[in-house]
């Protein structure tokens, strides 16, 4: 298993360059929004990244509820720490995209404030487990998680029909679709799929790691006052 | 002696909160404050104008429940840990869900009552007067009341064994309030503005609180032992 | 396009970031082991 690690971080360091080279030379330049547009090849991306990251810290959570296995807790925390980094570059890509094309730095549209509020119910989550001094927190945290993720179709349907109430313009819809452009688009969301998930795997032996130091320190701390005499 | 039901022991454990409340009215006294505070701060920041202020007046009022509302929120599980009530709840066999359920209508009480008493404030200072048909005000005001209070009593009790514990509530329930918080501002503005139906958000608000008093209920057992 | 280069940009800046955070936790964490497996 640990062999597998460094493969697979040569095969999606070699797909992020075969998608950053599809993304910028082979995909054609889009008719109306124009260079700009290649935007999308990384935003769509690290978005469904995210959602797929989000999906798994869900899945573990519920696991640790039902069978208490503390590796897959800390799956739930590594996939919730690498999901915000992957949300976070959808919300600065975002903008950044818009401006340009509509002039506006953010618009509520569906897309975007989805996102938002899923960083928002993550970091929360997040920082529940930073401050919490229960001794269980892994399950409180679990317990939130499964709130959080039930919340997301309430959420969809509130914002977008808010958004049939009150139109403005959609950031990443529209525009032609070139079977060059797909090509483009599939390797990246492969490669980014793939760095993802070699992140929170990192993500994932660091918090064993560091969970064996904790017990490692507690136990020295036990028997220390033996050791003192 | 005939062994209390579940719903027994939710009504005991709700009566003896409202008349502890009613007798030292520590609670409802703060928040009151607080929420007429509230009501006049934001009433010298916004002046519109009268047919401005049927739009915004949704979000406004809303904003000012839910404000008061986490102040109530906060002191929700207080008493219960000053006196050690919730250990003697956790070896007792009552369920669970009974102490919550109580909980939540108390809070539901509560903040109902601060509603009723900020509302006519909100109508005097900003010249409010539904277009649309004003008994569904009511529907929208008990059923997004419920959104947060039902959260925000699970929220609080997650937040008792966290630092900061009164701005962990807030940053727990805030997020995911956010689809009912949307739903209530915009069915209150869409009815005194007369220009929409507020049905998709009236249904949108029964499905939250569906959604979440079901997950509430079950899921209280494993928060109220995890301590 | 700025715009464009400053998006794919601050892409890597904050995964290069990201990750440069991990393998520093992941130092320190080696170091601690290291030292408690010493102390033993």
């Amino acid at each position: 298993m640990k062999r597998a690690f460094p493969i697979l971080a040569v095969l999606t360091v070699a797909l992020l360059c075969y998608g950053l080279y599809q993304a910028l030379w082979v995909a054609p330049t889009e008719k109306t929004m124009g260079d700009v547009q290649r935007i999308f090849y990384y935003h769509v991306p690290s978005a469904w990244t995210a959602g797929v990251l989000f999906f798994v810290n869900f899945l573990a959570s519920i696991a640790y509820l039902v069978w208490r296995n503390t590796k897959a807790d800390a799956l739930a925390v590594a996939a919730a720490e690498v999901g915000v980094v992957f949300c976070t570059i959808v919300l600065v890509t975002g903008p950044i995209w818009a401006r340009p094309v509509w002039g506006i730095w953010w618009t509520w549209d569906l897309r975007l404030t989805l996102t938002l509020v899923l960083w928002l119910i993550y970091v929360s989550y997040l920082l529940l487990r930073r401050f919490s001094t229960s001794g269980q927190t892994p399950v409180i945290a679990a317990v939130l998680a499964i709130f959080g993720t039930l919340d997301i179709p309430l959420v969809y349907f509130s914002i977008w029909f808010f958004r049939t109430q009150h139109p403005q313009p959609v950031i990443g819809g529209g525009g032609s679709i070139d079977p060059r452009m797909l090509h483009a688009f599939f390797v990246n969301l492969i490669a980014f799929t793939c760095f993802g998930a070699l992140i929170c795997w990192a993500r994932y032996r660091l918090e064993v790691l560091r969970r064996e130091v904790e017990e490692t320190q507690a136990l020295e701390s036990l028997l220390e006052p033996r050791s003192a005499r | 002696m005939v062994k209390p039901g579940p719903i027994g022991i939710a009504r005991t454990t709700l009566l003896k909160d409202l008349r502890l409340e009613w007798r030292s009215k520590d609670a409802i006294n703060s928040m009151l404050f607080f929420a007429l505070l509230v009501v006049v701060i934001f009433s010298f920041s916004f002046d519109p104008t009268a047919e401005e202020s049927r739009r915004i007046a949704g979000g406004l009022v809303w904003v000012s429940f839910l404000f008061a509302a986490v102040v109530a929120l906060n002191q929700t599980w207080a008493r219960e840990l000053r006196n050690q009530v919730l250990d003697a709840y956790r070896v007792s066999p009552a369920p669970a869900n009974s102490l919550f359920l109580a909980k939540s209508v108390g809070n539901f009480v509560f903040v109902a009552v601060l509603e009723a008493l900020m509302t006519p404030l909100f109508i005097v200072f900003y010249n409010l007067r539904a277009v649309g048909p004003a008994y569904q005000l009511l529907i929208v005001a008990v059923l997004g009341t419920w959104a947060l209070v039902v959260n925000g009593t699970f929220f609080a009790a997650i937040s008792l064994r966290t630092r900061s514990r009164e701005i962990m509530l807030p940053l727990l329930l805030f997020p995911i309030s956010i689809p009912a918080l949307l739903a209530m501002v915009e069915a209150t503005s869409s009815i005194l503005t007369g220009e929409f139906s507020p049905r998709f958000w009236i249904v949108l608000l029964v499905a939250y609180d569906v959604v979440f008093t079901i997950a509430s209920l079950f899921l209280f057992e494993l928060v109220l032992h995890a301590e | 396009m700025s715009y464009l280069y400053a998006a794919y940009i601050i892409t890597w800046v904050i995964h290069i970031g990201y990750i440069g955070t991990l393998v520093r936790r992941y130092k320190r964490l080696r170091q601690e082991m290291e030292d408690l497996k010493r102390r033993n």
